[in-house]
């Protein structure tokens, strides 16, 4: 049952087919989108038949290829500089919230971690709206009141990093607060009774212990800046992010530059995951 | 502004919303239930069985599809389920079917898009609770006779329940507020409570009744969680830790 304890073969057999099973199904629609990038078709599905490069590079009348598509390169474009901005407010944010929820005691402690977390539990669709009326609500305020046009309150790039900030930096905290938790805090007392100030302790002792775990949430948060839709629907303006094109695109033009892009996105996810097992192993 | 509660009677009052509601909230249940036995062996085989060499790369390729994002994976599925998708393409080519099944634009498909996007944060909280299980009760288990269903049902079930707990209330709350799986694998007959609020925001305009539903949609899904923590015996700071 256990690595302990013997089973019998078909037990043990069973089970590994289960598990073969259940990757098969993990791995099928990546795989598939993946394969599908180079069939030489102009429909998104099968027959094969055969290989080509069309997908990325061709820009004739009936082929656009994805490096030659404006609206799909401007999407990623624009899913990159909001990944980017929002992973580094949300690594700010999220370290300091981590620290200060781990290693200080103030009143409504509970309360407001409570708070902190509940963008893991809310939905995201629900998180876009709310965000979208009250900037919006505020935004008219603001206008009928003083006479001011503050962009960043309607649906524009920027209320898209705001919203997505607001549930990025909960993740960066749990990562960093988990690596915080087996912190020894002798060594910042140490550091306090050689008379380093408090943030000299944090800066020079804690925050390079935590090095790895913030560069991690960093990713993490990029990557889920990257991948958001439901929220960021309410609140992109004109310049969409890609998962809002591809949804579009998906909906209602499908073209295999749709399976070009996925392959992109899967390689390089598939990449950086090797890459990180690569660099935990060395550890 | 006019105060008024008529945004939240209209919930109420036109059957489609509360009936597509109820719908949405039963499917959720189902769908968080079919997660879990899907992943479960998945969970125990990851931090119990498999040599602890292979649990991280294991772990790494769950993670993958989470990365990639649900769009993309979404729309592999939407390929493979296809009348003249993937599946249907093979089963007809090796000639085990004469025609194709209908797969996609059905509950079906739905359902396999939502436990697919949602599986990984059933296993997660389900392994870390077993990593801490150990090994040496279920040694004694055995060694005194136990079957592996008595070990299953009376040590490992209740060890693992706070996992299982936060696994089913981040899966649930996951399905319950999903857009794209069944905008996109739904068919028309799979209207979800998300597809109300939607359009209401993006089609037709009416941004108070929206909220309202977005509210109600919040509220009544923490319900069914507090109701299920009720009914399992369970306490939500316990679980959330």
């Amino acid at each position: 049952m256990i690595r302990s304890l013997p089973s019998s073969t078909f037990y043990k057999w069973s089970f590994r087919i289960y598990i073969t099973l259940f990757y098969i199904f993990l791995i099928m629609p990546l795989a598939t989108v993946a394969i599908l990038a180079f069939n030489d078709s102009n429909f998104i599905a099968l027959p094969w038949n055969g290989f080509t490069l069309d997908w990325f590079f061709s820009n004739t009348e009936d082929r656009v290829g994805l490096f030659w598509d404006e609206n799909l390169i401007l999407s990623i474009w624009t899913s990159l500089q909001t990944g980017f901005i929002v992973a580094l407010l949300s690594t700010v944010v999220g370290t300091i919230a981590a620290l200060l929820f781990e290693e200080e005691n103030f009143r409504f402690k509970g309360l407001l971690y409570f708070l902190a977390l509940s963008p893991l539990v809310i939905p995201g669709v629900i998180l876009g709206i709310s965000i979208l009326i009250s900037s919006t609500v505020a935004g008219n305020y603001i206008e009928n009141t003083f006479g001011l046009d503050i962009e960043f309150l309607r649906p524009s790039f920027w209320l898209v990093v705001i919203g997505q900030f607001s549930f990025g930096a909960t993740y960066v905290m749990l990562l960093v607060s988990a690596r915080l938790k087996k912190f020894d805090r002798a060594l910042e007392e140490a550091a306090l009774s050689l008379r380093a100030t408090r943030l000299q302790a944090i800066w020079y002792v804690t925050i390079p212990y935590l090095k790895s775990a913030i560069i991690g949430a960093f990713v993490v948060a990029f990557l889920i800046s990257f991948s958001n839709f439901n929220t960021t629907i309410f609140l992109a303006g004109s310049d969409p992010t890609l998962p809002i094109d591809l949804y579009s695109r998906i909906k209602f033009s499908s073209t295999p530059i749709l399976n070009a892009v996925s392959f992109l996105i899967v390689t390089v996810i598939t990449i950086f995951a090797i890459f990180s097992l690569f660099i935990n192993n060395k550890k | 502004m006019i105060w008024s509660f008529g945004n939240y009677l209209a919930f109420f009052e036109d059957k489609i919303y509360w009936l597509t509601f109820l719908k949405t909230a039963l499917y959720s249940i189902a769908i968080t239930a079919l997660a879990f036995a899907i992943t479960f062996p998945v969970a125990f085989y990851l931090s119990k069985v498999i040599s602890k060499r292979y649990t991280r790369f294991m772990v790494l390729l769950l993670l993958i599809p989470i990365w990639v994002g649900e769009l993309v994976t979404i729309y592999g599925w939407m390929i493979l389920l296809g009348d003249h998708g993937v599946i249907n393409h093979f089963l007809l080519s090796i000639g085990l079917i004469n025609t194709p099944i209908i797969m996609l634009y059905t509950d079906f498909s739905m359902t396999i898009g939502l436990v697919y996007m949602s599986m990984l944060f059933m296993i997660i909280p389900v392994m870390s609770a077993l990593d801490s299980l150990d090994n040496s009760i279920i040694e004694a288990a055995s060694d005194l006779g136990a079957s592996k269903w008595t070990i299953f049902r009376q040590i490992i079930i209740p060890y693992a329940m706070p996992g299982i707990a936060s696994g089913s209330i981040i899966v649930f709350m996951l399905i319950i507020g999903d857009y794209v799986a069944p905008n996109i694998l739904g068919g028309k007959s799979s209207l979800w409570f998300t597809e109300q609020i939607y359009n209401e925001f993006l089609a037709t305009f009416n941004w108070n009744e929206g909220a309202a539903f977005g509210f109600m949609l919040l509220f009544l899904s923490s319900l069914i969680i507090w109701i299920a923590l009720k009914l399992s015996g369970q306490r939500l700071d316990k679980v959330g830790s």
